[in-house]
């Protein structure tokens, strides 16, 4: 038995180290990879992977399909935006209300899903994205003016709106880069910790039979809601993150299909996998990036790359690219393996 | 001893368990009958699934229909589905893992109740496995680990063996044996193989369109005229 609970050991350390391998190479190289105006699009990676967790979290973990969590994200955002024009609190309290602000958001959104499951939940919570969106486009995002709103319409056609404060020692670009990363990571040690320890367990109970879950014990209602409060309160950090990495945020920017774009790219990843969030952060925020401002190309083709890449990953790859790839980089492999050794035995018989 | 009087269930029209009365007194105890016979739904019951329009249920002194579904893992309550229900996703050790937290059995024993209970079915695979990856068999033990970790009072089997072949059915058959001398809990075994039900138990109760037609010693039951009726049917019926 000891030799057991020793191999069980391993493997986490294993991952444990891989995953500060990457960490570190995330803070240090990657900041000195191409040009400067790269690193906000890194920055966007890093929190739009944290959002495809919290989608990942809900489907790959608990069942539940959730189209809201852009608009989670939004909520998480505008909650921040307004805190930090209202008060002069420390920027890591104004990141964690605008979680627990998202987090409550989010619960009550998740209500439905003790009744409903599947396509009615997708359309419930696409339909919140898309009351978000509305809403958005009227209210507009705070820009130091008072009232509930936080908006001065005399300062929304200028352009002397001063931008969300950052941490005063990641001001920088590439320093509140830096900043985002480390708290982003923060969030996956959080995710990481639920899925291994009981709430993880209950979840994939919940996900494999719902009344096995209930013979079990699972407490049904707290689970699922604890997992939209998590995924939830994941996307409201995020939000302020991006607040402040964008500066003055606005409603346009802010799509209902963003949180379909989301939901596929989670999916193309890989959702049962914390590594395919990150693969997700980069197909919704590196390729556009690279569409539009390095190829001149219109970013709204990857729509299309993305619905094949979908089709693609649902029918052959339900695992997403971070399980398949690695398969296929063995299999082919493989194959040069065996091919070299075919073309090489020829030549060991000519020599006798 | 689990008691059972009066249990009556009803969906729309039909009549799955009527009137049932009948006591389990301890060990493991047989409930059989034909397809339909209102077996599964009466463990529908116990487990809270379902809620009787009629008719009590002592467990060892407890009203069992009075405490709610999720808690009833927690007082000790076990079961086994007919469908496959260990994760696929999770390892041996976390399926097993995942209902020793919800049992309210002390967090410090876990792995140890945990890798005993593993011990206990005969498991012969690494904890870390993931269950996706064993065979029917293995599954099946799985099943049967999660049924008895954590003080287990009830332990409710339905159908273990159904699509076992004949040498896995008897190594299932001494696991079974073994649950009450080792865990202190009561078996109540679902099964349509009698030599399952046979070896494993001493007494049997026996349901027929929800009506209970027999029960006492299993030998006798299995002998009882109207037992075999119900199983084989008569000219009568025909």
């Amino acid at each position: 038995m000891s030799s057991v609970s020793a191999f069980l050991g391993r493997g986490t350390a294993m991952r444990a180290a891989a995953a500060i391998g990457l960490l570190a190479i995330a803070i240090f190289a990657v900041p000195h990879l191409a040009g400067p105006d790269w690193i906000t699009t890194y920055t966007s990676v890093a929190i739009y992977s944290v959002v495809a967790l919290g989608f990942g979290i809900l489907y790959g973990r608990v069942g539940l399909i959730s189209l809201g969590q852009v608009a989670l994200l939004t909520i998480g955002c505008w909650a921040g935006t307004r805190l930090a024009y209202a008060t002069s609190l420390p920027f890591p309290v104004v990141l964690l209300l605008s979680g627990a602000i998202t987090c409550v958001v989010g619960v009550f959104v998740g209500l439905p899903a003790l009744r409903l499951s599947g396509l009615y939940l997708a359309l419930v919570t696409l339909m919140f994205a898309g009351a978000t969106t509305i809403v958005l486009s009227v209210t507009d995002f705070p820009n130091g003016g008072g009232g509930f709103t936080g908006r001065s319409a005399a300062d929304a056609l200028t352009t002397s709106t001063p931008p969300v404060r950052r941490p005063s020692w990641a001001n920088g670009d590439v320093a509140y880069y830096r900043y985002t990363v480390i708290v982003c990571a923060l969030l996956f040690l959080l995710a990481l910790v639920h899925v291994a320890t009981k709430p993880g367990r209950a979840w994939a109970s919940i996900r494999e039979s719902e009344p096995a879950a209930l013979a079990a014990g699972v407490n049904i209602t707290l689970y699922k809601l604890w997992a939209f409060a998590l995924a939830s309160f994941m996307a409201g950090i995020a939000g302020f993150l991006l607040a402040a990495q964008v500066g003055v945020p606005r409603a346009i920017t802010f799509q209902t299909q963003d949180s379909l774009t989301l939901a596929a790219t989670a999916l193309i990843g890989g959702i049962f996998s914390v590594w395919g969030a990150i693969v997700a952060g980069v197909f919704n925020q590196l390729l556009p990036f690279l569409f539009q401002a390095q190829w001149g190309i219109n970013p709204n083709f990857l729509l299309i790359i993305f619905g094949a890449g979908l089709l693609q990953v649902l029918l052959t790859a339900p695992g997403g690219l971070v399980d398949q790839v690695p398969k296929d980089l063995a299999k082919l492999g493989r194959l040069i393996f065996n091919g070299v050794r075919r073309l090489s035995r020829p030549r060991q018989e000519d020599a006798k | 001893m689990i008691e059972v009087s009066g249990l009556t269930v009803r969906f729309a029209g039909i009549t799955p368990i009527d009137d049932m009365s009948v006591t389990f007194p301890g060990g493991t105890c047989g409930l059989i009958g034909p397809n339909g016979a209102g077996k599964t739904t009466f463990f529908n019951v116990l487990s809270g699934f379902v809620k009787p329009a009629a008719g009590s249920i002592s467990a060892f002194g407890e009203n069992l229909l009075k405490l709610a579904d999720y808690k009833r893992a927690r007082w000790g309550l076990r079961r086994t589905f007919q469908t496959e229900m260990a994760i696929e996703r999770l390892s041996v050790y976390d399926n097993v893992a995942m209902i020793h937290e919800h049992s309210g059995a002390r967090r410090s024993s876990r792995r140890a109740d945990v890798l005993a209970a593993i011990d206990f079915v005969g498991l012969d695979v690494s904890p870390k496995d993931k269950v996706g990856s064993l065979g029917a068999r293995e599954r099946r033990l799985v099943e049967v680990a999660r049924a008895v970790v954590g003080s287990p009072r009830v332990v409710l089997l339905d159908e273990p063996a159904a699509g076992l072949p004949d040498e896995e059915t008897a190594e299932l058959s001494e696991v079974i044996q073994k649950i009450p001398g080792r865990f202190g809990a009561l078996v109540v075994l679902v099964d349509h193989d009698m030599t399952l039900v046979s070896a494993c138990c001493e007494t049997t109760a026996v349901l027929d369109f929800g009506k209970l037609i027999a029960s006492g010693p299993t030998a006798e039951v299995l002998r009882n005229e109207h037992v075999m009726r119900a199983y084989l049917g008569t000219e009568a019926e025909l």
